[in-house]
């Protein structure tokens, strides 16, 4: 999608289908008021999203977010968030961005760091109800 | 909402060609298909073509025909302005003047000239865009060789005070260059009187509903340059290259419907801009960029805080809007263009910015159409945005 006069620069590009009905249709945008975890991940200026768990049985019962940033950020918040609903933590704590852009059926070149949004403002959700009830964080893999 | 309709407003980008440049153009493709140079008369039918093209433009600059060179585009002619002008003029000195906010096609040549030693000054600009001509004379130095600035933003519409500039850089017999693409058809040009201090001008047709892959530089006779395209003696042994007839009669044809409707034109522009102006900014949290009076008539650059401009643009989009952002997010961090940057908002800023740019196809209804649909697709957007925290959505 050409996106006006900078795109002279950076060439032009397209979303597919599967991104654009997730970025015009997002999936659990909202807030969870009684959210069991509450995670936040951005980059200074930049993309930002905030993302409310409500946890049961060690499953992740309910996801809901908030995301400022371009449609791959957008389109990344609302897949990430459908694809750990009804996930164990330990398997929505291992999903990762590629997974996320898989499920879209791609991103455009240099869009792919814009999903890594998900993955991370997840595990701050997740350790940040870990800390509630007396966990330890789990570390970030490097 | 009223019914999906299809709206262009981004005019800055490129213009639809007229139906009458289209006709006129047609035989240059068709039966009239003879190489200008040739001497036979197929040849001297292009050829005439050529001249008659050449005496359009000249006519519409107030110029004489000899001044004007026909090339591929605006970006041929701001590279060939400013190489051409390094190059021939390197021994005298290595210094150039311009500014921040130039187009690309003007910004990276002078960065490339700056690898091979030239010294290049961007002179700043305020708030609003301008560029302050007092600030450009406190740059020349005894080695300056050329000044460009533009003669209006293709981002934010801010007028140029480019005649206060010219008369300081022939003050100092310093080569002046405007790259005037943006105007054609918005602002009379008279190379005789108003403009008499700009030496090289650069224009392109396809932002005044001419074809695109065409354009002009207007050369001021005696002016020193060297040849950027190199190779046959086309255009007085000045740009080598087959004209681009068809393209060249094109230019010839837009641009003299561009200039004899100028005032009608502008009159038009003024009163649908003005009217999605004053809706606009009924937006919560939303400011125009750019100078309030000294922009170009079809020309409006907003940011709407809170949000991000990719997303905007592409959400009009599906509406059947057509805009342009000054955004571009790329690895999930912003890059905010560098005009956006140079006018002073700060990333958060320039990131929600969107610029619709108005044209002659445009209709009141296109105007309540854009009222329509704007305001809600904002709104959308704030309210999936962590950021937007509006008294409103405290309430509910």
């Amino acid at each position: 999608m050409k996106t006006g006069w900078e795109c002279e620069n950076r060439g032009s590009f397209v979303y597919n289908k599967k991104v654009m009905d997730h970025f015009m249709n997002p999936r659990n945008v909202g807030e969870i008021e009684d959210a069991d975890g509450i995670g936040e991940a951005g980059n200074p200026h930049g993309d930002h999203m905030k993302i409310f768990l409500k946890i049961r049985d060690d499953r992740v019962e309910d996801a809901k977010f908030k995301t400022f940033g371009c449609a791959a950020a957008i389109a990344s918040s609302s897949m990430a968030t459908e694809l750990i609903k009804g996930k164990t933590l330990k398997e929505a704590w291992e999903l990762t961005n590629e997974a996320v852009a898989e499920a879209l059926e791609g991103l455009p070149p240099g869009k792919l760091e814009c999903s890594v949004l998900s993955r991370e403002a997840i595990h701050s959700a997740i350790n940040e109800y870990r800390k509630k009830q007396g966990l330890e964080a789990l570390p970030e893999q490097t | 909402m009223g019914e999906k309709r299809f709206v262009y407003m981004d005019h800055a980008a490129t213009t639809s060609t007229k139906p009458e440049v289209v006709e006129a153009m047609l035989p240059f493709l068709k039966e009239h298909f003879g190489n200008p140079s040739s001497l036979y008369s197929v040849g001297r039918e292009s050829k005439e073509a050529v001249e008659t093209a050449r005496e359009q433009l000249a006519k519409a600059l107030g110029a004489n025909p000899e001044e004007i060179y026909f090339t591929s585009g605006g970006t041929e002619s701001d590279n060939w302005a400013i190489k051409g002008t390094a190059f021939a003029r390197r021994k005298k000195g290595k210094h150039i003047i311009t500014t921040p906010i130039e187009h690309h096609a003007v910004l990276y040549p002078c960065k490339y000239m700056e690898t091979l030693g030239f010294d290049v000054t961007y002179v700043p600009v305020d708030s609003y865009g301008l560029v302050d001509p007092a600030e450009v004379e406190a740059a020349i130095r005894d080695d300056t060789i050329l000044i460009s600035v533009m003669y209006a933003n293709n981002e934010i519409g801010t007028i140029e005070p480019v005649h206060a500039i010219g008369e300081i850089a022939r003050e100092y017999e310093i080569p002046f260059h405007t790259d005037a693409v943006q105007v054609i058809g918005k602002i009379p040009i008279e190379m005789e009187k108003k403009e008499r201090n700009v030496d090289m001008f650069s224009l392109s047709s396809h932002k005044f509903y001419g074809p695109k892959g065409i354009g002009a530089l207007y050369l001021r006779e005696g002016t020193e340059i060297d040849n950027y395209m190199h190779g046959g003696g086309q255009e007085r042994k000045k740009r080598a290259g087959t004209e681009n007839v068809a393209g060249i009669v094109g230019l010839g044809k837009a641009i003299e419907l561009a200039a004899g409707n100028l005032e009608r034109h502008n009159e038009k522009m003024k009163r649908l801009r003005d009217r999605l102006l004053a809706g606009v900014l009924k937006i919560p949290d939303c400011r125009l960029n750019g100078h309030p009076e000294k922009r170009l008539s079809d020309n409006l650059n907003f940011s709407f805080e809170y949000i991000e401009g990719e997303s905007l643009l592409l959400m009009l989009d599906e509406m059947g809007i057509c805009s342009s952002t000054g955004s571009a997010c790329s690895s999930g961090s912003p890059d905010p263009s560098h005009v956006l940057r140079a006018i002073g908002l700060t990333p958060e800023i320039a990131q929600g910015s969107l610029r619709l740019t108005l044209g002659d196809d445009n209709s009141e209804e296109d105007i309540d159409y854009v009222l329509d649909v704007l305001p809600e697709t904002v709104e959308k957007l704030r309210a999936m945005s962590p950021f937007y925290k509006s008294e409103n959505a405290c309430k509910k």
